[in-house]
């Protein structure tokens, strides 16, 4: 029964939202809505239990003072400090709530994402020593490409861009394109296979 | 003194198709004056009605219009006026019309006979596989050294990460990543190894707990799993990238599973992994974090890979055969479209089939 009622209600569901694609009459899509209603409040309850998580995990990190326990401190602190702020002062626009996320959150994430050209540069370094032909083919074309897109390429030769612009639209377009069919099949199949209780390794795997 | 303007003609009401309802579509011919005047006012009666009521209006050179405010099973009467300088110029009475809700989408007609064939060659190798006829499948290096990861984790004695990309549990990848984290957490429970499942979403932390929790309980090893394998970190994209980062440099994971959906975060983590010196297995439908990934881990599931590796790394004859009918499917695919680029050499555009409304 513990198998058998997930599996239910998934190949239920799953039937119920391919069906309603094909169907725009309201009924149908006031079903949908209802569903995606269930969905919203099923995301609360998670979000408890994923906060109970945090808490738990990084409560244990302070109590047994574990390697790097200071930082769970100020985890825990900034969850609970920016739920006060919000709770008592508000979300409005000009908010204390919303000068904090845009003054000290988003920064820190710009941060993140600037880091990426470090990371970038290293990974570049290391996939571009010209050690096997693919390299050495990622190499070139990485090469044309950059110097292409620069304003500097068209003085190294005039149909260097018009090159550049080649090499993107047609061998990496017909690669990108050959992956995206996969996933689109892979994608449909994997569908398939959970709505009709083919695929289980989600509920462990065995019967 | 006003020149007369001659008004838009051939005025017509048509419900709108493979709709809920409430919404009649009108079309007309542009006024051949049309350049001149600042535009079209649409006028509505009920064959009822004795009186005309003004319902909205058009720039001049548009030539259709939608009435969004109509009563369903109730006819109703257009007139389309050209507007030059506040006067109306009105054209004949277009025919009557009344909206209703359509059962089927006439539009997606192509969409059921894909699912529907597709269905049917799924049943059709899922079958055969059942009936025990083998079936042949390629090797992907990047499944075929799961095992070997698993393996060097539990002789360095040091913890697995597994992350199941940033997408929540509605992209299909992160249910195939969660697929694959059965079938990896399986492996897991037969070792004395630790895991550790970072999660972005509240749902995709729920069920990555499930997934890990049954995995263990299937292989009768219930009192090796930890609440503490699977972590709910922060829903903030970067954030989540500096978690992980932090997980990494710490714990120093042997070895780091990126299976699922990625954004801009995956080379952050990918190249974090690399110089903490972690084995790497990535996987992701995301043809733009692909690059990144085979740059910096060692083995890269490529699009479809990610969506086979449950079948591969079960074994079941089951999924295998329904491996086959996505290789099929695809060859169909192929087929029509080269059939259709021949065709369209003949100017014959049958492109319109495959659209979906």
């Amino acid at each position: 029964m513990k198998r058998k009622l997930p599996l239910a209600i998934c190949f239920i569901m799953g039937i119920v939202m391919i069906v309603q694609f094909f169907i725009p009459h309201p009924v149908s899509l006031e079903s949908a809505n209802v569903i995606y209603k269930w969905v919203i409040a099923l995301m609360a309850f998670a979000l408890v239990l994923a906060i109970g998580n945090l808490i738990r995990h990084h409560g244990f990190k302070i109590q047994k003072r574990k390697e790097g326990w200071p930082y769970s401190i100020v985890t825990l602190a900034g969850m609970f400090g920016m739920a006060m702020v919000g709770l008592v002062w508000g979300v409005a626009p000009d908010s204390l709530y919303q000068r904090i996320f845009l003054n000290v959150l988003a920064p820190l994430g710009g941060t993140m994402f600037a880091l990426l050209a470090y990371y970038m540069a290293s990974a570049a370094y290391r996939s571009f020593r010209a050690r096997s032909l693919e390299a050495t083919l990622l190499l070139v074309s990485a090469f044309i490409v950059m110097i292409g897109f620069m304003p500097f390429g068209q003085y190294v030769h005039p149909q260097f861009p018009a090159f550049a612009e080649w090499i993107m639209r047609v061998p990496n377009m017909a690669s990108q394109r050959g992956i995206l069919l996969g996933v689109a099949f892979g994608s449909i199949a994997t569908a398939l296979k959970i709505i009709l209780g083919i695929e289980r390794s989600w509920l462990g795997g065995k019967e | 003194m006003l020149l007369s303007i001659l008004p838009p003609s051939d005025i017509k009401a048509v419900d709108k198709p493979n709709d809920a309802g409430s919404i009649i579509s009108l079309s007309w011919k542009l006024s051949v004056d049309d350049a001149s005047i600042d535009g079209y006012a649409i006028l509505r009666k009920t064959t009822t009605d004795t009186t005309l009521q003004r319902i909205g209006s058009t720039i001049r050179g548009v030539s259709s219009f939608e009435d969004e405010g109509v009563q369903d099973n109730t006819e109703y009467q257009y007139l389309v006026a050209a507007i030059k300088n506040g006067e109306l110029f009105y054209s004949e009475h277009s025919n009557t019309a009344k909206s209703f809700a359509q059962v089927f989408h006439t539009g997606r007609i192509n969409v059921l006979v894909a699912i529907v064939t597709f269905t049917l060659m799924l049943a059709y190798f899922v079958t055969l596989a059942r009936s025990g006829k083998g079936l042949f499948i390629r090797k992907i290096a990047g499944l075929a050294a799961v095992e070997e990861a698993v393996g060097r984790a539990t002789e360095m004695g040091k913890p697995i990460l597994y992350v199941p990309g940033l997408g929540d549990i509605d992209w299909t990848a992160t249910i195939a990543s969660m697929n694959i984290l059965g079938e990896v957490a399986r492996k897991i429970a037969l070792y004395d190894t630790a895991l550790i499942v970072p999660n972005r979403w509240s749902v995709t932390f729920t069920v990555a707990k499930e997934v890990v929790k049954e995995a263990f309980i299937s292989e009768g090893r219930p009192e090796k799993f930890r609440e503490d394998y699977v972590r709910y970190l922060t829903e903030a994209q970067f954030g989540f990238a500096a978690a992980v980062n932090g997980i990494m440099m710490r714990e120093k994971p042997a070895t780091n599973f990126f299976i699922g959906r990625f954004w801009a975060e995956s080379l952050i983590m990918a190249e974090t992994g690399s110089q903490a010196g972690s084995f790497q297995i990535a996987g992701t439908d995301s043809v733009l974090q692909l690059p990144f990934f085979v740059t910096a881990c060692d083995y890269t599931l490529m699009g479809e890979e990610l969506y086979a590796a449950s079948a591969y790394l079960s074994r079941e004859p089951i999924l295998l055969g329904s491996l086959k009918a996505q290789d099929y499917g695809k060859l169909i695919a192929l087929l029509i479209l080269l059939g259709f680029t021949a065709l369209s050499f003949l100017n014959l555009d049958l492109l319109p089939l495959l659209r979906v409304q």
